[in-house]
Parts: structure tokens; C-alpha cells; sequence
């Protein structure tokens, strides 16, 4: 049975069902991170004044800058690879996904680093609220790092097969996972600021 | 594939462009604030405007939400007064307890 609405917009929605099931979905998202910012404001708030200034101190600044900036560039290549599609550019579409899983990967071996820093220092989730919310907001933001680039291996190698006989809906399976990369970019612009610099 | 097609890819690419470069500033902006000689709120509220402004970007251009269907920004409207609700417990319980001291 062939699914519906795939690629032409569905008359009610005015969009094809994949778009607003991946909205519904970062929805959903919006509300678990809002959760944990909201414990965020909760601990600090309970914490000794300055607190949360002070233990942060331990986080490194200029590595958690340099993996800002890789996000921001894999969210570039990501939207580059999905433009490459429009452009039937095939060729470009593999190299900008490939881009985009290098920088997610920079990504997670940066942040490997700095989990490894602070275990070397006996920093644990359990040493102050800081680390507790930290650890929590992060690991949970790279866990979502993980499931996109499960996804985006899937749509460059196996997946990428489908641009031969259905290029539309290929198409928007590439905006789709975008949509989802941007957000874990989104929230990243936001963890960035609360956790390293204030 | 139509030139007009084309011309009109070639202009998102550019938007993508600007906005690479502007979240790659703003990204230094925000650390280069960090180290001023603010007061702590005041430091918390630059920190938060200059990541709205970077989150703005990217949901408009990069998730193409300036261009999007209505019913997709009314979804959006609704988790976003959940994630103010959300937002304000802490402080509401925050501003009881100082209520009862």
C-alpha cells in the first residue's frame, strides 16, 4: 500500500505528513529540554549566590567555542546538502552529508574530551547541582548528537538509494532529518551560554 | 531545471551564507560579552538575547520557518506558551519560598 502524502501536500495541513509529524516531534522535544531548562533555572535559584558561576569555572570555554562552532557549520552543510538535492547535484548531496557526520563526529570526540577532563578531576554528576544539571543537559544533547548521525549514515550510504526511484520523497526525507539537526543545533546556542559562560 | 529555478536556489544559498557568518560572530560576540565587567544579571540577559537572536536565525532560515504554513507556526505558538509555563514554575516557587521567609 502506497503511504499517503509523502510528497504532495495533504489539503487540511497545507504540508506533507512527514513535516508536520517531525514539528509534532521537536514539539515534544521543546517540552523535554524546556523540562531540564527549567530544572536548570530551579537549581540555580536554590544554589549559594555566585555558585553556579564558580563550579562552572572547571568547564573548558575555548573547547565547548570550537564545538559551537562545528555545529553551526554542520547545520550549514546539512541545509547545503538538502539544496544540493534540489539542484539534482547528487554528488554534492554525498559530500555535504559526509561534512555534516564529520562535524557531528568532531563534535562527539570533543565532548569526549571534556567529559574525560572532568572525570580525571574527580568531577562527577554527583559533586554539586552545577555538574548534576550539566552532565544531565549535555549527555542528553549528545544522545540526540548519536541518533541523528544514526540517521544521517542511513540516508548518505543505504538509504541514499531511493534519489534513483522516488527523488521527491528523498528529498524531503533529507529537509526532514535537517529539520531534526537544526534543532539539536538550536538547542546547543542556548546549553552553550547557560552552562559555560554565566 | 528551470533558470529562474536556479536563480532562486542560488539566492538561499546566499541567505545560508549570511547566516553562517552572522551565527559564527554572534558565537564569539557571546563569549567576547562573557568576559566584560557586567553585573550578573546583566550578563545573564545579553547571554540570553544574543542566543534568541542566533536560535532565531536558524529556525527562520535554516528550518525555513519564516516561509512556513501557518498551521506549523500555531503548533509552535502553543509549545512555546507550554515552555513559558514551564519556565515560570521555577520561578513562582522561587518567589513563594522568599514570601514565607
Amino acid at each position: 500500500m502506497e503511504i499517503p502524502y509523502t510528497v504532495d501536500e495533504r489539503p487540511d495541513t497545507g504540508i506533507y505528513n512527514a513535516k508536520l509529524g517531525i514539528w509534532l516531534f521537536l514539539a515534544s522535544e521543546v517540552m523535554l529540554f524546556g523540562g531540564l531548562f527549567s530544572a536548570y533555572v530551579f537549581l540555580r535559584l536554590g544554589a549559594p549566590v555566585g555558585a553556579f558561576h564558580e563550579w562552572g569555572q572547571e568547564l573548558n570555554v575555548p573547547l565547548a567555542t570550537l564545538n559551537t562552532l562545528i555545529l553551526i557549520s554542520s547545520s550549514m552543510t546539512m541545509v547545503m546538502s538538502w539544496v544540493s538535492l534540489k539542484m539534482n547535484d547528487f554528488k554534492k548531496f554525498k559530500l555535504y552529508m559526509a561534512l555534516t557526520l564529520l562535524c557531528a563526529l568532531c563534535f562527539l570526540v570533543i565532548k569526549y574530551l571534556e567529559y574525560s577532563a572532568k572525570i580525571h578531576h574527580h568531577i562527577y554528576p554527583s559533586t554539586n547541582t552545577f555538574y548534576a544539571i550539566y552532565f544531565t543537559l549535555t549527555g542528553l544533547h549528545g544522545l540526540h548528537i548519536i541518533g541523528g548521525m544514526v540517521v544521517l549514515f542511513y540516508l548518505w550510504v543505504p538509504g541514499s538509494n531511493m534519489w534513483n526511484t522516488k527523488p521527491e520523497q528523498f528529498t524531503n526525507r533529507i529537509e526532514i532529518v535537517g529539520l531534526y539537526w537544526h534543532f539539536v543545533d538550536l538547542v546547543w546556542i542556548f546549553l552553550f551560554p547557560i552552562l559555560y559562560l554565566l | 531545471m528551470s533558470s529562474g529555478h536556479d536563480a532562486d536556489i542560488q539566492s538561499h544559498i546566499k541567505i545560508y551564507m549570511i547566516v553562517f557568518a552572522s551565527l559564527a560572530v554572534l558565537t564569539i560576540v557571546t563569549v567576547a560579552a562573557s568576559y566584560l565587567n557586567l553585573t550578573s544579571g546583566e550578563s545573564i540577559f545579553l547571554a540570553l538575547v544574543i542566543a534568541s537572536v542566533k536560535g532565531s536565525l536558524v529556525a527562520c532560515f535554516f528550518m525555513h520557518l519564516i516561509s512556513e504554513k501557518a498551521f506549523i507556526t500555531w503548533i509552535l505558538m502553543l509549545t512555546a506558551g507550554f515552555f513559558f509555563i514551564l519556565m515560570f514554575i521555577p520561578m513562582a516557587s522561587f518567589i513563594d519560598q522568599a514570601q514565607i521567609r
